[in-house]
């Protein structure tokens, strides 16, 4: 299934499966290059990142859809956090875009969007909690994610949803981290709306370091 | 000579200087306030307060008040975090209030929703129509790109770091500022997603009113518009006032527009069902 993807360059240091439905964390350090793959087609993956030093710092999705005035990611797209700073680039994806406004899906907006029999679905929001929780962070952390693999088209007379995604099997997007990070998944749980197709299913996650330097190349004295 | 080298001069000189008027400064008490709307009532006045360029506030209003922020000059830009004064840790979600509505842009009879699927004010009245939920606030580093010193206590104070100020006076901090609404200038998206802003100025005078559906603190930070492309920090004063009102009833039009407002206000009203 993911046959195409091409390989990562540099040492692989994780290579997992996030299962459908579940959440997800892991250190990157500045300098690895995070790959997330769409291994059945569009499964939206929610997506937060915090400094690893200093989680106050932690994604903007407004910062950084003003420092490239639009609101769609894509391959170059360099995600800046809430002082102004580079997290992480995006330095390949074989999606057209990502969403980084329509937010993640919560037990609450559930009721909102769908009636009250959906409160007690799974949600993002739950997702990013439980991850969160044994770090020490909470509700407070929660700001506007990203959706990769999500297409949330806006009208021009502003009408805008989570529509049928343009994601597909083995799609791909490589986050190139700018500084140590905490990345936070959530496989997006949504049975409710075409954000996954209406059936989740898994993703897989990797991560690649750079090669080492060579010692003659290093700067030690 | 001011007279300050000893405490009473000192003492003599700070009190001559109360009672002077400028044009940023609240009114208090706010039921002094005046230019009121028609039909607002002087004693039902809550906040009076004119916000200069690169000012902030912050006011606690309960349910039903209304909340009017009038451009004065044209060139007002109001970045605007909403509370749960009951438990902060409920706050405006911007992402949600687009979503859920199925709209990019607000205006009247929109609902700024909190991440609890809960409306925590409306807004009842727009005489703007050019605001913006995806830019928000400057930060120091943009401040300073643009305008050579970015610094909360330099002449070119970032949005940001005047919301913490008026966070923090309530006991938040860092981390409870979440993505913000920008009113009055306005951002539109264009079909490949590029972000056009309005930066104006407008017409003096334009204004909003918001209606609060639950306890809510209000922090407003009034800097340029991240994306102004003005050399200068180009901003001008903006007016809030609040006044006490009804609590919205059942056969609202806002409440009773969509099947998506009328479960938002049944749970503010589970909510408050104690």
């Amino acid at each position: 299934m993911t046959d195409n993807v091409p390989p990562l360059p540099g040492r692989i240091v994780l290579d997992e499966i996030v299962p459908a439905r579940a959440p997800w964390d892991h250190i990157v350090r500045l300098g690895e290059t995070l790959r997330i793959i769409d291994l059945e087609g569009n499964q939206s993956a929610d997506f937060l990142m915090y400094a690893l030093h200093d989680d106050a710092e932690r994604y903007s999705a407004q910062d950084t859809i003003a420092a490239q005035r639009n609101i769609f990611l894509r391959t170059g797209s360099v995600l800046l956090s809430n002082e102004g700073r580079a997290m992480a680039r995006i330095a390949a994806t074989t999606v057209a875009y990502h969403d980084t406004i329509g937010g993640a899906c919560s037990c609450e907006s559930n009721t909102l969007r769908y009636g009250y029999h959906t409160k007690s679905h799974h949600a993002c929001v739950d997702n990013f909690l439980y991850a969160n929780s044994r770090h020490g962070r909470g509700k407070r952390d929660m700001v506007s994610n990203i959706n990769w693999f999500m297409n949330v088209p806006v009208e021009p007379d502003g009408t805008l949803g989570i529509v049928d995604g343009i994601s597909a099997a083995g799609l791909y997007v490589d986050l190139l981290a700018e500084m140590d990070i905490v990345a936070v998944i959530s496989n997006c749980p949504q049975i409710n709306n075409p954000c996954n197709a209406f059936n989740p299913t898994p993703l897989r996650v990797v991560i690649a370091a750079p090669d080492p330097v060579p010692e003659a190349c290093s700067t030690r004295s | 000579m001011t007279g300050t080298a000893d405490p009473l001069g000192a003492r003599a000189h700070a009190r001559a200087m109360g009672g002077t008027v400028v044009e940023a400064m609240p009114t208090v008490p706010a039921t002094r306030a005046g230019d009121l709307p028609s039909g607002v009532a002087s004693e039902t006045m809550l906040w009076d307060e004119t916000i200069g360029p690169g000012d902030y506030a912050a006011k606690e209003i309960d349910r039903g008040a209304r909340l009017r922020l009038v451009d004065l000059r044209g060139d007002a830009c109001v970045s605007m975090l909403i509370f749960n004064a009951e438990r902060p840790i409920e706050r405006l979600n911007v992402a949600d209030t687009i979503k859920v509505q199925w709209n990019a842009y607000l205006g009247a009879g929109r609902l700024l929703l909190s991440d609890m699927g809960r409306v925590l004010m409306s807004i009842v009245e727009d005489h703007a129509r050019t605001h913006d939920v995806f830019c928000g606030a400057s930060n120091e580093a943009a401040n300073a790109r643009r305008y050579g010193i970015g610094t909360n206590w330099s002449a070119h104070p970032s949005a940001r770091d005047r919301l913490l100020l008026g966070a923090a006076k309530f006991g938040l901090g860092r981390k409870d500022l979440h993505p913000c609404i920008n009113w009055f200038k306005g951002v539109r998206i264009t079909r490949d997603g590029t972000t056009e802003l309005d930066q104006g100025p407008s017409a003096p005078g334009r204004f909003v009113i918001l209606r609060a559906e639950m306890h809510v603190i209000v922090v407003l930070a009034n800097c340029p518009h991240v994306l102004d492309s003005r050399p200068r920090y180009t901003v001008t004063a903006v007016r809030a006032s609040a006044w006490r009102g009804p609590i919205t009833p059942d056969d609202d039009p806002i409440r009773t527009a969509s099947p998506e407002s009328e479960r938002a206000f049944l749970n503010v009203e589970e909510y408050f069902r104690r």
